[in-house]
């Protein structure tokens, strides 16, 4: 008896429940959603549970593993994930018109969704080597990190993956203490830009960002999803319309409804009463995260975890805001409900990387 | 944290304040954003929700399923007996009409509708979801539909559309092989959920009812397409955003000689019953006749009460499938199987002889079992009972012969069986024997005395009337068993199924069904005595003249015991006379058709039934048709019956 209960214990030992237990939730109304969206297909809910039990495992190694041990692996890691944007720019896997994918022999590796851990780590080791002395010259150097792979990304071309890479760049730094006179500059400076990214869109993304401001210009088109989407959850009304009984789901109107527009199913089944508890659902996983990351007690630590956390937020807003039409078309999965495997790997890893630090927390609070 | 502050920043636990104040303003910002997407999400769903609830309804994309051409049904020579062809009618969505009255007596001003239709659209208005289109008039002409096509917009909700009608170009004439379809009913709806064909008969209107169109109904059905559509708010097609072409059904080539048939039909004139005419060599029906026939573009388009009644109400039974489903006693036809069993078990040889004075008495008993002959025939062989039909021969070797044995032989021909033929609804008729007549009698309303086998039941069963009940089919398959030596095909309607779009041909498989091992010295007595009933027995009247050499036998099966009295054709009833048969094959040395036929209430098989065997010969071996017997083949653009 006292042996399983200490093996029970060196299991759980690093695991945070309060941070778990809405992240299983989550999963859990992805689940349910996903045999909704993808026709009741056995097959698909069997793959993303296998995936699942994988992403938790690795979750768990993750949280065994001391933030300062990561921080060895920073550099490294950094390196070869360049290295592989390289490639893939090189010898990469067209897949939609997108070059993205890397083939190593038997799978297909998108090195992207390895940069989005591997550049707050690098940029969380940099300034935490040079803490207490960090300059403007620093800052300068981490924004060249952050170009560098957002670059390559962008010209894959995955706009959207690129600016969430930014993104997660922008808040190391912003939780760093880059300046707010800088922060203005950055934003005034992209407003005088604007003109000049426009011209370098493809036309398939300004077509988005036009659509978006007027989703009425091509109804059957590119404004389809966005629309189509809006009546889902709009239909759905308070209570949704039941589980599998989602019209818009299953006369096929709905477009990736197991991927990125999977909210517009669960919307459109469960209502506003659903959303709702979605919502307090990743607010409650996101303010346990930032808790641990307020309690971090190491410069590099801090950093990790309040980009991990932006980074949940991030996704988990831009996906509903581009389902219910507030954001325009971009390729965002919703954190831990979309199907597929690689983002619920990567989502549990960030979520043991946290475990990690609140097990490394500072023990007397200051 | 500016450059100014650079001592501050040496200061961990400042430090730590600051990214904390960054961390609270992140927490305020995530807040803020959450709330954003609450609100966005309460005005969708709360204040927009009855706007996008009727942009769901009227979603702007209809699934439209594609018939697929049903496959068509051809003779053995390739002349069409069943074919769908396009064509136009006027349909009517009843979810989009406010006055459907109204709107049925306005389009009357425009084309042509009759009482018939309203009534017939009403119907398919109660069995029908509202949001269906139905046909409302059927085989628009060319000036209606342009008629229409102008005032189109007064009509929003109403449509010409293009249907596929079955059409039969020979209407009576072999109705009940090729059957019939009808609108799919709730039983229909079973058995596609039973073959999980139910997405495959999303648009299909009708399904095979009766014959090769049931029991064929899987081939000739195909595979429906699909076609995306954008409908404007009145539900018309605007144009199509993708279409997945049907495949249309497999044709299907019948062993059916429609000539023959034609002939055979028409050999029959007014009278009822049934003809079946096989390829001994291979089980192809060349002939299969029900009289009456019916017309089965009556029923395409929903056959009407008046039709049906009509159809359903005479005494004549025309629905009723003769060949397959009317069991009559055998009369006279079973007496050279009988004596085939004699000769096979040894009871008789072939020149034993009996002495017939006119009737047999059981020994003790003092009921006479007469004989068609007063005053008998004298003294009999196996060739003159044959050859004259002698009763008495058979009502004594029936004395000598075990029932039981008698149906164990009896049924390697395939009696009381069901041949199998390929189309549905066989009877199995009856072949009795002791077990036959226990279970028959089963139960509490009959007494143990009921279920006895009495010697007087082997004896009337002897000359094949008692209990013995046969369908055509059946003694078909069995005489043609005789003139191929005992090989048996399992009868068959079709020949070969035909894959329209690969080209691929399938014959129907024709292996030997079965094998009686029978000595040859005793099938040529049998065969014969076969061929001198047509040369100088009860058929040679029928066959004179006859430029080949066939072999056959009468029968006359009883409808009414007249107890004793002597039969007068005059002085019955034509419902209670007699019914009439005859089977043979030709020519005898090596047959090539195997016939067998029922007139009902014909009378004697001699003058009413070999006569039409007769004219089937002819026809089948020399081509030769009686001036005016059958009519030519008619146009398959033609849709009326002739």
């Amino acid at each position: 008896m006292a042996l399983v209960q200490r093996l029970w214990e060196a299991l759980t030992r690093r695991i945070d429940s309060m941070l778990f237990g809405p992240a299983l939730a989550i999963v859990g109304i992805g689940l349910v959603t996903l045999f909704s969206a993808a026709d009741q297909s056995i097959a698909r809910e069997t793959s993303q549970a296998l995936s699942l039990s994988f992403a938790i495992a690795l979750m768990w190694m993750f949280a065994n593993i001391a933030p300062q041990t990561l921080a060895r692996a920073a550099v490294p890691l950094y390196t070869v994930a360049v290295a592989m944007l390289i490639g893939v720019a090189m010898f990469g896997v067209v897949v939609n018109g997108s070059r993205r994918w890397l083939p190593l022999g038997v799978a297909r590796f998108q090195p992207s969704e390895l940069m989005k851990i591997a550049l707050p780590l690098m940029l969380a080791w940099y300034f935490q080597k040079f803490e207490g002395r960090i300059g403007w010259r620093d800052f300068v150097f981490a924004a060249i990190l952050i170009v560098v792979p957002v670059y390559l990304i962008k010209r894959q071309p995955d706009l959207g993956t690129a600016l969430l890479i930014g993104a997660s760049g922008f808040y190391v730094l912003f939780l760093a203490g880059l300046s707010w006179k800088v922060i203005v500059g950055l934003f005034a400076m992209g407003a005088a830009v604007g003109p000049m990214v426009w011209s370098h869109l493809h036309d398939y993304q300004r077509e988005r960002i036009l659509t978006f401001l007027d989703p009425s210009r091509d109804p059957l088109g590119a404004g389809y999803h966005s629309t189509q989407a809006s009546i889902a959850l709009g239909s759905g009304g308070i209570v949704g319309k039941g589980w599998l009984n989602g019209t818009q789901t299953h006369l096929d109107f709905l477009p990736e409804r197991h991927t990125d527009f999977i909210f517009a199913v669960f919307g459109e089944e469960f209502g506003l009463i659903g959303n709702t508890v979605l919502l307090v659902l990743y607010m409650l996983l996101i303010g346990r995260a930032m808790m641990i990351t307020a309690n971090a007690s190491t410069l590099f630590s801090r950093l990790l975890a309040g980009a991990i956390t932006l980074m949940f937020f991030t996704y988990a807003f831009v996906n509903m805001a581009m389902v219910s039409g507030i954001l325009p078309v971009v390729g965002v999965p919703l954190p831990l409900v979309s199907y597929g495997g690689t983002a619920l790997i990567s989502l549990f890893i960030g979520l043991g990387i946290l475990m990690s630090v609140q097990a490394h927390r500072k023990l007397v609070m200051t | 944290m500016n450059a100014g502050g650079a001592s501050e920043l040496r200061n961990p636990e400042r430090d730590v304040y600051h990214f904390r104040r960054r961390l609270s303003l992140v927490a305020v910002l995530v807040f803020a954003a959450f709330c954003g997407l609450f609100a966005r999400f309460f005005y969708l769903q709360v204040i927009q929700r009855a706007h996008f609830e009727t942009l769901a309804e009227t979603n702007r994309i209809a699934i439209v399923p594609i018939v697929p051409n049903r496959g068509v049904i051809t003779d053995r020579n390739g002349i069409v007996l069943a074919q769908s062809y396009s064509a136009y009618t006027l349909e009517i969505t009843p979810s989009r009409i406010r006055n459907l009255d109204e709107t049925i007596d306005q389009l009357a001003n425009i084309v042509e509708i009759q009482p018939r239709d309203r009534k017939r659209f009403r119907k398919l208005l109660e069995e029908s979801k509202d949001f269906e289109s139905l046909p409302l008039r059927t085989r628009l002409t060319d000036e209606e539909v342009a008629r229409f096509a102008v005032n189109r917009y007064r009509f929003p909700g109403v449509d010409i559309k293009a249907r596929l009608f079955r059409q039969y170009p020979f209407g009576e004439i072999a109705s009940h092989v090729v059957g019939y379809i009808g609108r799919i009913n709730d039983k229909d709806n079973e058995r596609i959920a039973d073959w999980d064909e139910t997405a495959n008969y999303k648009g299909s209107d009708y399904i095979g009812k009766v014959g090769i169109e049931l029991s064929y109904e899987r081939e000739l059905h195909g595979t429906t397409g699909v076609e995306d559509v954008e409908v404007d708010a009145g539900g018309r097609a605007v144009r199509t955003l993708r279409r997945t072409p049907p495949v249309s059904g497999n044709n299907l080539t019948l062993s059916l000689d429609i000539k023959l048939q034609q002939v055979a039909e028409a050999a029959f004139g007014d009278r009822r019953g049934a003809l079946v005419a096989i390829d001994p060599t291979s089980g192809d029906v060349l002939a299969f006749v029900s009289k009456p026939g019916f017309d089965p573009n009556l029923f395409v388009d929903g056959i009407d009460s008046a039709n049906w009644q009509e159809l359903n109400d005479s005494p004549d039974k025309p629905l009723l499938n003769r060949p397959l489903r009317g069991a009559y006693p055998p009369g006279s036809t079973i007496k050279p199987f009988l004596a085939l069993a004699a000769l096979t078990s040894g009871r008789r040889t072939a020149t034993q002889t009996i002495y017939d004075p006119g009737f047999f008495q059981i020994p003790g008993q003092a009921h006479r079992f007469r004989d068609d002959k007063p005053g008998g025939h004298g003294t009999v062989d196996m060739y003159k009972s044959i050859v004259q039909s002698c009763d008495t021969y058979y009502y004594m070797l029936a004395n000598d012969t075990d029932i039981d044995d008698t149906a164990r032989f009896l049924g390697r021909f395939g009696f009381g069986q069901k041949t199998g033929i390929d189309i549905e609804g066989e009877l199995t008729g009856v072949l009795p024997s002791r077990e036959w007549k226990r279970q028959r009698f089963a139960g509490k309303n009959y007494r143990d005395e009921n279920r006895k086998w009495y010697l007087g039941d082997s004896i009337s069963a002897g000359i094949g009337q008692g209990y013995n009940a046969f369908t055509p089919i059946q003694l078909a398959h069995a005489i043609a068993m005789i003139a191929n030596d005992g090989v048996g095909y399992t009868p068959h309607l079709v020949k070969s199924v035909l894959n329209v779009k690969t080209g691929e041909v399938r014959e129907i498989a024709r292996e030997p069904a079965s094998h009686i091992a029978l000595r040859p010295e005793y099938l040529a007595t049998i065969k014969r005595a076969l061929a001198g009933v047509a040369k100088e027995g009860t058929s040679a009247a029928a066959f004179k003249d006859a430029k080949y050499v066939s072999a056959g036998k009468t029968g006359t099966a009883q409808v009414y015991s007249l107890k004793g009295e002597k039969y007068s054709e005059r002085h019955v009833d034509e419902r209670l006379r007699d019914h009439a048969w005859y089977m043979g094959y030709a020519p005898a040395d090596h047959p090539t058709i195997a016939v067998a036929v029922l007139v009902e209430n014909g009378g004697f098989g001699a003058a009413a039934a070999a006569p039409i065997v007769r004219k089937v010969f002819d026809h089948y071996l020399l081509g030769e048709t009686e001036p005016g017997a059958a009519k030519d083949v008619p146009d398959a653009g033609d849709d009326e019956s002739d």
